[in-house]
């Protein structure tokens, strides 16, 4: 492209820098503010006089969310039910993907099959009888009402279908001729081809299972078994119930921290995970939604 | 029926590989559907789908609720403006990153304004809480300018409002990335024609660039059109109060305090049900249109 150079076009340049660093300071002040708080004595918060920069530094905020809080075990929670729930899904997301991305005269029904899943996107029960539903197959408060429930998250079946089909038809051929049946084809030779694909649908099963606060909500009735988001609910909404559940020497901690102190350095600490992944997201998710949206 | 069975004898592996989903599928979303039953019924837990059959009675109820209609009227207005400012601040967003010219001074600020989209709305109901209290950052610095305090989230008045904002500004940089990708696919020739003629930026601008992203413009607003009725529970919820439920309650928010807080199974599932119905329409519809004005297909 070729551009002018013009007293205007200057002008604009300087404007639009400063507009977009305004507006990207914008998008991360909070989190440094949060960062400030949390590291600052709890007078000098509750005097207003923590910005961007802590005052009074004490790590007391996270000392008391790795002992005395439920921050921890909350914790655990959440990395055993992103681990399980991205098994899942990943297992489950191939393995329907593979039969789908082929045409009908290969699977029969094919069509059949795809409108019974598409359907689900528009038409559900809603929370209450879904609530019912798990709650009647014994999951209340067991790790499998967090996973079961969004098994298969149809977007990412279409994704999936679409990389497969994008795929070069002759690697599969060869493979049949080979002696290759259906499951070694698509567990030997597809597989490997969909690293790709599979970082992607991965990376949103990834964010989706970790931001989840709601399931741990309505199907975990005992506080103990809440994944971090859940937990970070209930911290949110009455911090001072959150203290008095916990144990070990709190009044010495609670001479230093106050609500929120104790509460940005959690929030903090929860963001660390998507922190470190959401530069390779990036990346994926862009090229997720180009393959999501190609024509099947 | 003989070629059928050998077809399928020929396809087993195919079936099976699809038959953990089909069960999956189908206890966690078809039989929710049959369950959409109790919202005729008075539901007694212990009685399960067998619950006495009341007819219309739920609905009657719900619908007859001074509060229902404007929990609805709530909804829209919310959700409206998020889908307005949803499309045009990220591309205003779009064409002033594209005229940034460093390509790590783009990537800077992409990935900075991308950052909030991947956050939970707990995390930000949090920080939220924080900078827009009373005595958070947010008033100290309008104080500056003689304004406030405000009452972000205590004031019906105010509170739709925060609600609106606050979703842009954290989804803004997932659009921006989107409408980026459709810039840069446009064919850089029909820029240098463009000058031959004599066109300056802003002629470019608007009689090239958005012209070309016109249809994933048109894309992007029909789909959304499919989510009016979700105004965002996981923001709402973790942001209001008692005080606000006037201006702040979604059909969301009310169907989960009625349900599942209140227990009352029937009348949370027929408002829920009201409202897949019309989503139901709304979705089809968006799918429809984006099919027809944007060619774009989710089969």
């Amino acid at each position: 492209m070729v551009y002018f150079r013009s007293p205007a076009r200057t002008a604009f340049v300087v404007f639009n820098t400063i507009f977009l660093s305004l507006t990207a300071i914008a998008c991360i002040i909070p989190f440094i503010h949060l960062l400030a708080i949390s590291f600052s004595g709890s007078s000098a918060v509750a005097a207003g006089r923590v910005v961007f920069w802590p005052v009074d530094f004490t790590i007391v905020s996270y000392e008391f969310a790795f002992r005395g809080g439920k921050f921890l075990p909350a914790l655990w929670v959440s990395i055993w039910r992103v681990l399980l729930g991205v098994i899942v899904n990943l297992v489950l997301i191939v393995i329907t993907a593979y039969p789908l991305s082929k045409n009908k005269d290969k699977v029969f029904g094919r069509n059949i099959y795809m409108m019974y899943f598409v359907v689900t996107i528009i038409i559900n029960g809603g929370l209450i009888p879904t609530y019912i539903v798990v709650t009647k197959l014994g999951l209340l408060n067991s790790i499998w009402a967090l996973v079961l429930p969004g098994a298969l998250p149809i977007f990412s079946m279409i994704i999936m279908m679409n990389f497969m089909r994008g795929l070069p038809e002759e690697i599969e051929q060869a493979a049949m001729i080979d002696g290759a049946g259906v499951f070694a084809t698509l567990f030997r030779v597809m597989l490997p081809l969909l690293t790709p694909a599979l970082a992607t649908v991965g990376l949103f099963s990834v964010v989706n299972h970790w931001n989840d606060w709601f399931s741990g909500l309505i199907y975990m009735q005992d506080s103990k078994n809440y994944p971090l988001q859940t937990y970070l609910h209930t911290l949110i909404i009455n911090f001072e119930e959150v203290i008095r559940m916990a144990q070990g020497d709190t009044a010495k901690i609670l001479a230093y921290m106050n609500v929120r102190t104790g509460r940005a350095a959690q929030l903090f600490l929860a963001t660390i995970p998507i922190l470190m992944v959401y530069p390779f997201i990036q990346k994926y998710f862009t090229t997720g939604l180009v393959l999501g949206s190609v024509k099947g | 029926m003989k070629s059928l069975l050998f077809t399928l004898r020929k396809q087993w592996q195919y079936h099976v590989l699809l038959i953990p989903a089909v069960v999956v599928i189908f206890i966690f979303n078809y039989i929710p559907l049959y369950g959409l039953v109790i919202a005729f019924q008075r539901y007694n837990p212990s009685m399960g789908f067998k619950s006495p059959w009341v007819g219309l009675d739920n609905f009657i109820r719900v619908f007859s609720q001074p509060n229902f209609v404007q929990t609805i009227w709530n909804t829209l207005f919310i959700a409206g403006f998020q889908i307005i400012g949803g499309i045009i601040v990220p591309v205003v967003f779009s064409l002033l990153l594209n005229e940034v010219r460093k390509v790590s001074a783009k990537r800077v600020f992409q990935t900075v304004i991308y950052l909030p989209y991947f956050l939970s709305w707990v995390i930000l109901a949090g920080v939220m809480i924080d900078i827009l209290s009373r005595g958070g950052i947010m008033n100290t610095f309008l104080s500056l300018f003689d304004i406030g305090p405000i009452s972000f989230l205590g004031d019906p008045k105010t509170f739709r409002w925060t609600m609106i904002v606050s979703e842009i500004w954290k989804s803004f940089g997932f659009g921006t990335v989107i409408f980026l990708a459709a810039l840069t696919s446009i064919d850089p020739g029909l820029y240098e024609s463009a000058i031959v003629d004599g066109a300056k930026r802003w002629k470019q601008t608007w009689y090239i660039t958005i012209p070309s992203i016109m249809p994933i413009i048109v894309l992007m607003t029909i789909l959304s059109l499919g989510n009016i009725l979700n105004a965002g529970f996981d923001q709402i919820y973790n942001l209001y109060s008692p005080i606000v439920y006037s201006t702040g309650d979604i059909i969301d928010t009310y169907v989960y305090r009625l349900g599942i807080q209140q227990a009352q199974y029937s009348v949370g599932t027929a408002v829920g049900m009201f409202k897949s119905l019309i989503a139901a329409f709304m979705i089809s519809m968006s799918y429809y249109l984006a099919d027809r004005f944007a060619g774009y297909r989710v089969l």
